[in-house]
């Protein structure tokens, strides 16, 4: 942590504050002269030290007066008394500035009122490495200098910092402006962040959302990803250490999601959308960078999947036939929800034929079957993510959420004799003792999830296939964004 | 110009413990087994007590109740009170 720097006093008298790149500061330059004559004026100057030419002005150059005083507009009048600030007045205002200089007949031939123009000390593009210098700092991480001679991409890499792909330097400033993100104090403890049980602040947690390339807008739903995955029924500390190739999935609805530009329609699933790409890799920054699990070590996944960069999308919750994944979860309403389910990659079935919805029901069927296995039962759950040409099929026969999943559900059913190991020469299947039984499921009850996603053209939807389902392995959690 | 960054990680301090000596024999030490519940673990961990019993150690069982989760940590304390040698490996 850092201390505040010590506010520079101001002179008694009158202080104005002006830059040269502000047209009401050009025109009241005349202005300025009639008080340096009648008053005690003291100017400050922000971007040219030489304006104006008469009369002189000291030069805000690193904007400790312009940023301690809270100058927001150019000009800026003041009235200071023993130190302390009694008035002030922003922009061209003849009436106000009259009355607070107490000189008469000021700018004449200037128009009555001019507005004034941003101070460069609230230019976006400085304030926050202003805030850094000035306004002390209550970030506790410990600093790390990259030297002029290295290359801070390079660097970050070299530490072991990235997911392979480059990252946002966290500089303090950037850290700063993601922390506005949330209303949470950056020193409170989110949770513990497997494999190492690290107890991870707001902070910490804002600076992967930093290197991820997240705005600060996304911080919320990050932190809420976070405290998800880091929950016993979702067992992030399996998931990552498993040899399959699963990781965290992020589906998230409400009109948050369209607050913050998530895509829910074409592509949703891939690249190109900032918030769909940068709030998964920051969970999976979180992990790797706090909790420890890399590839290698912890985490001894077969192949993986370019899903473990960071899987996230939103759902079009706004055009839903059947409602979000969410409400299936147990979060219900027109809230943002963040729903986190340990999957593989997405995997598509397409059926342009069926315009009916029992025929899609049975070919959604057949794709959700060969997850992992077609033999393998009740292990894995699906998020089946259906695009809109599909839904329209169901929605337009009138079938809600439930009657689809049960439909789907009915059409996995095989009979054990056929799954059961060694049956069709396969040596893969369930155990022996299912032989008897005669409709055996694919998923356990609740197993099968529904989301809705994609663009409005194209028969096809998406699987995404789990992991050990249930309490031996992962649940789907859901849980409201907290701000 | 130097740039300043945040450290991204947990920064936690190592604290580094020495290993103990490795006994010469196993004879008369308990020494624990974790089956770590997967399909047919317990196949090589029988064996693995097989070969431990034979060269005189006493081999106590235990198992975590799913291959996905850490062991609990109540285990993990039964098992460090109650052996004096634990076999570290890793197989899948």
């Amino acid at each position: 942590m850092t201390s505040p720097t010590d506010t520079p006093p101001l002179p008694d008298g009158l202080v104005v504050v002006v830059k040269e790149e502000c047209e009401t500061c050009q025109m009241i330059v005349p202005v300025l002269g009639q008080l340096d004559q009648t008053a005690t004026l003291t100017l400050y100057t922000q971007d040219n030290p030489d304006f104006p030419a008469e009369p002189r002005a000291h030069h805000d150059a690193d904007l400790a007066v312009s940023w301690h005083h809270d100058i927001e507009t150019v000009p800026t009048l003041i009235r200071v008394v023993d130190g302390i600030e009694i008035e002030r007045t922003v922009g061209w205002l003849r009436d106000d500035w009259e009355r607070l200089t107490g000189v008469a007949g000021l700018g004449d031939g200037l128009p009555p009122m001019r507005p004034g123009c941003g101070s460069v000390s609230v230019d976006p593009d400085r304030v926050d490495e202003l805030r850094v210098r000035f306004g002390g700092s209550a970030l506790s991480s410990r600093r790390i200098d990259i030297a002029a001679a290295e290359d801070t991409a390079e660097m970050l890499f070299n530490r072991g910092w990235t997911d392979g792909l480059p990252v946002v330097a966290p500089t303090e400033a950037r850290v700063m402006r993601m922390l506005d993100g949330t209303t949470r104090s950056p020193s409170e403890t989110v949770v513990a962040v497997p494999p190492d049980l690290v107890e991870v602040t707001v902070e910490k947690i804002a600076i992967s959302a930093v290197m991820a390339g997240c705005k600060p807008e996304y911080l919320p739903w990050v932190l809420t990803a976070v405290e998800l995955a880091c929950t016993d029924e979702f067992n992030m500390h399996g998931l990552l250490a498993t040899t399959m190739p699963v990781g965290p999935v992020m589906i998230c609805s409400g009109p948050g999601t369209r607050a913050i530009g998530m895509n829910s329609g074409i592509n949703a699933l891939g690249q190109g959308n900032r918030a769909n790409s940068t709030i998964g890799r920051a969970l999976q920054l979180v992990i790797r960078n706090l909790g420890g699990g890399r590839p290698g070590g912890v985490d001894r996944a077969t192949h993986g999947s370019p899903s473990k960069v960071g899987f996230c999308f939103a759902e079009n919750d706004a055009e839903s036939p059947y409602g979000t994944l969410a409400g299936q979860l147990g979060v219900e309403g027109d809230v943002d929800a963040v729903s986190l389910f340990a999957g593989e990659g997405p995997r598509c079935v397409v059926d342009q034929l069926s315009r009916d919805p029992d025929s899609l029901a049975r070919s959604l069927a057949a794709g959700l079957d060969a997850i992992y296995h077609p033999k393998l039962r009740f292990a894995f759950d699906a998020v089946l993510v259906m695009g809109p040409e599909h839904a329209r099929v169901f929605a337009e026969a009138g079938w809600d959420r439930e009657a689809i999943i049960a439909a789907i559900s009915e059409h996995t059913l095989r009979p054990g004799a056929e799954l059961v190991r060694g049956a069709g020469g396969i040596a893969e299947g369930i155990p022996e003792g299912f032989s008897e039984v005669p409709a055996v499921p694919k998923f356990q009850p609740g197993g099968l999830l529904l989301a809705y996603a994609g663009g409005g053209a194209g028969l096809f939807s998406q699987i995404i296939g789990g992991w050990v389902g249930g309490d031996i392995g992962s649940k789907p959690v859901c849980g409201s964004v907290a701000y | 110009m130097v740039t300043t960054i945040l450290d991204p990680t947990s920064e936690q301090t190592v604290v580094e413990r020495e290993v103990l000596a490795r006994p010469a024999s196993l004879e008369g030490l308990t020494v624990g087994l974790l089956d770590i519940s997967k399909p047919r673990g317990n196949v090589f961990l029988d064996r693995l007590e097989e070969r431990l019993v034979g060269a005189g150690a006493i081999v106590k069982r235990y198992a975590k109740p799913t291959f996905t989760k850490p062991a609990p940590v109540d285990l993990r304390h039964k098992i460090a009170t109650e052996c004096r040698v634990v076999i570290e490996a890793l197989a899948d």
